[in-house]
């Protein structure tokens, strides 16, 4: 029987080439890619992202839906139907017409529920959004130069470290909800502006820390060595480095600029009524709670849902970007 | 006139426990093309000298506090920071001790690359990946253009020690300051990363300094060697005159620590005895006189200059009483340094000295 012999050394020789090999032909994944596949195999992320990007699509389409009169007036009033139950529970207040039924002024909590979508979408991410770049630009200057920039971040921190969060939204919100600014857009505006006012410290902050120790290490100082000037380090080398944190912090920094927005409308110094908001409406059918608690379940559950939704994404674009911030 | 002029450099660092002269006076010039080795045990001003050749000093807390860095006819120290950034990585390159560390983890080596070339030569970024490719092959990365897009931790040590070297390259700088390019690095890699530099230093005629404490790294690599002491120059040579004319206990010292092929195999290695000088406060006299095997009064008195030395090459210059004919010095001029350790009871209270140092500083430690 003819049978091929390979001397050891030649075996090894041989799958060593083909190691070589494969490292060569092999596609290379880039940190993002990898960090992609550890999250899309994390399921609670992937459902979490789904849901998000559901409730995206939702409140992107608020207008064409409204366009094309799929969407009823969230504002219109029907007093003689009003408090309905949503159809399924099989009460005798229910109306087909009004699917998830309507509020003591009887509108309906349906269209209303989408609508504040698109609230929640907006004070989500435009906040999160002047965070994040003021945020990482004070915190890149004042760690990598110290100085003023410095100085001044952390007397920053130290008025607002003085109060609790919420207390701080709500001086801001109390004492500026009556001037122009506070009616801009229904007070969206100053809404954005509050919770970004209140939340820049932690981000900038966060990136403080961070360049604080990258710049000791020895890749800047041979960026440095090679002539990049201060800002190409900070911009091209500084930030790519602190990226992964940042992301991390945005994820969960979304979720709680929706809940600031719906405390501060259910105290009724947020969203200026007849605007709805999820935090409007859980405030509006409060009044109503002993009668019926569909007004203020309805809106409560879509708070719960998109707040687990973020905070799933979170957890795994965690445990994907950085796995040893996994504790 | 020649590449490189240092003077008198003095650079200081301001600690809370005083001000730590680091390096202290070291003046030493370097020709075009021309090869240079700074040694020295840790902690006695090599790097820091390098790094104050390119301003790279972290300040606070060091200064560089006197002297002059004439490189290509400009004072480097009189530039304002634009001028000097127009010089780092373009004229004067630097390789670093530890490739695993000073590669940044999420750039690809592409863009690491290319950096310099967008920076100094003002190439765009086609131009600047042809000629990184074409940078990797000259280091020997095999199938360059595959790994140009790879990340540094696909590299291993002396891989990422030769993308390093391509950096430095890349802006065809004409003076290199490797500071410990292979300590890092194991034997087998050690001498492949230093073929490749002594080569490509043939090639393009780049002067090179290389810094190491290791003397049989400089031995095939340079031209002229310099020794360093607590943060002064104690010796200068040429090469070859160093290894076969040595002079100064210092430099015997080093010589005796490393083993030797053509010797007796049970031959023992002598190291120094003792730690270099607190630099905070620096010993009045010679500053290796503590440790030092052959010491006599004059050398705890005062302190001697680089001076040239009786009955060697002209060039040929050391930091001590002994090989200086003097009153009361001179007595090493004719030492042979493998035969006389020094006088043996010196020895002695050296070794005593150290024991009673360390049992004093171990408890705190």
């Amino acid at each position: 029987m003819a049978t091929v012999t390979t001397t050891p050394g030649r075996q090894g020789a041989a799958a060593e080439r083909a190691a070589e090999l494969n490292v060569l032909v092999r596609k290379q994944r880039s940190l993002w890619q990898d960090a992609w596949y550890r999250l899309v195999r994390n399921k609670a992320a992937v459902v979490g992202m789904i849901i998000v990007v559901l409730f995206m699509a939702l409140a992107a389409t608020v207008p064409f839906m409204t366009q094309l009169g799929w969407l009823k007036d969230p504002l219109k009033q029907d007093t003689p139907n009003s408090l309905m139950e949503p159809i399924w529970t099989g009460s005798k207040y229910t109306l087909s017409t009004y699917p998830l039924g309507s509020d003591q002024l009887g509108r309906d909590i349906l269209s209303r529920l989408i609508w504040s979508t698109q609230i929640s979408m907006l004070v989500g991410f435009i906040p999160v959004s002047i965070i994040f770049v003021v945020g990482v630009t004070v915190g890149l200057l004042a760690g990598y130069h110290g100085g003023w920039v410095d100085q001044l971040l952390m007397r920053f921190t130290d008025i607002i470290y003085a109060f609790p969060d919420l207390l701080f939204l709500f001086i801001l919100m109390a004492t500026l909800r009556n001037t122009p600014l506070g009616d801009i857009q229904g007070g969206l505006l100053l809404i954005f502006t509050a919770i970004a006012i209140v939340n820049w410290v932690g981000m900038a902050r966060l990136v403080r820390g961070q360049v604080l120790a990258l710049k000791e290490r020895e890749f800047i100082e041979a960026a440095r060595a090679i002539g990049s000037p201060a800002r190409r380090i900070m911009l091209r080398h500084l930030f790519p480095n602190v990226l992964a944190p940042v992301i991390v912090s945005v994820a969960f920094g979304i979720p709680s600029a929706m809940l600031a927005e719906a405390t501060l409308s259910f105290f009724g110094i947020g969203i200026k009524p007849p605007t709805p908001s999820w935090g409007v409406m859980i405030n509006e059918g409060f009044v109503v709670f002993s009668t019926t608690a569909w007004p203020v379940l309805l809106p409560a559950v879509c708070i719960s849902i998109v707040m687990l939704a973020f905070t799933f994404l979170g957890d795994g674009l965690r445990d994907a970007l950085d796995p040893r911030m996994k504790n | 006139m020649p590449l490189l002029e240092v003077n008198d450099l003095k650079t200081q660092f301001f600690t809370r426990d005083g001000v730590v002269r680091a390096v202290d006076g070291v003046s030493f010039h370097l020709e075009q093309g021309e090869t240079l080795g700074l040694v020295g045990e840790s902690g006695c001003g090599k790097s820091v000298t390098a790094l104050s050749l390119m301003r790279l000093i972290p300040q606070p807390p060091g200064k560089i506090v006197n002297g002059q860095i004439v490189f290509d006819g400009q004072d480097i120290l009189k530039m304002d920071d634009d001028d000097v950034r127009g010089i780092r990585g373009n004229n004067i390159a630097m390789i670093f001790q530890d490739p695993m560390t000073s590669l940044n983890p999420v750039l690809t080596i592409s863009r690491q690359i290319s950096e310099a070339l967008e920076l100094h030569l003002k190439m765009d970024k086609g131009e600047a990946r042809k000629r990184t490719i074409e940078l990797l092959e000259l280091v020997g990365i095999p199938s360059a253009k595959k790994r140009v897009d790879d990340y540094p931790h696909q590299f291993s040590g002396g891989m990422r020690q030769r993308v390093m070297i391509a950096m430095a390259l890349s802006c065809n700088p004409k003076l290199i300051l490797a500071d410990e390019p292979t300590t890092a690095l194991d034997v087998t890699i050690q001498a492949q990363i230093l073929d490749l530099l002594k080569n490509l230093a043939r090639e393009f005629r780049t002067a090179f300094i290389l810094i190491t404490h290791d003397l049989g790294v400089v031995a095939g690599m340079t031209q002229r060697i310099h020794v360093m002491y607590a943060g002064r120059i104690v010796e200068k040579a040429d090469t070859a005159e160093l290894f076969a004319n040595p002079k100064m206990p210092y430099t015997w010292g080093l010589l005796r620590s490393i083993p030797r092929l053509d010797e007796q195999r049970k031959a023992k290695l002598l190291p120094i005895e003792g730690l270099p000088p607190d630099l905070i406060q620096p010993p009045v006299g010679c500053k290796f006189e503590p440790r030092c095997q052959y010491r006599r009064d004059i050398c705890k008195e005062k302190e001697p200059e680089l001076q040239n030395i009786p009955k060697a090459k002209s060039d040929h210059e050391a930091r001590c009483w002994g090989t200086q004919s003097v009153p009361g010095g001179g007595w090493l001029i004719d030492t042979d340094f493998r035969r006389e350790v020094g006088d043996t009871r010196v020895i002695e209270e050296i070794k005593q000295q150290t024991a009673s140092e360390t049992a004093t500083e171990a408890p705190g430690e």
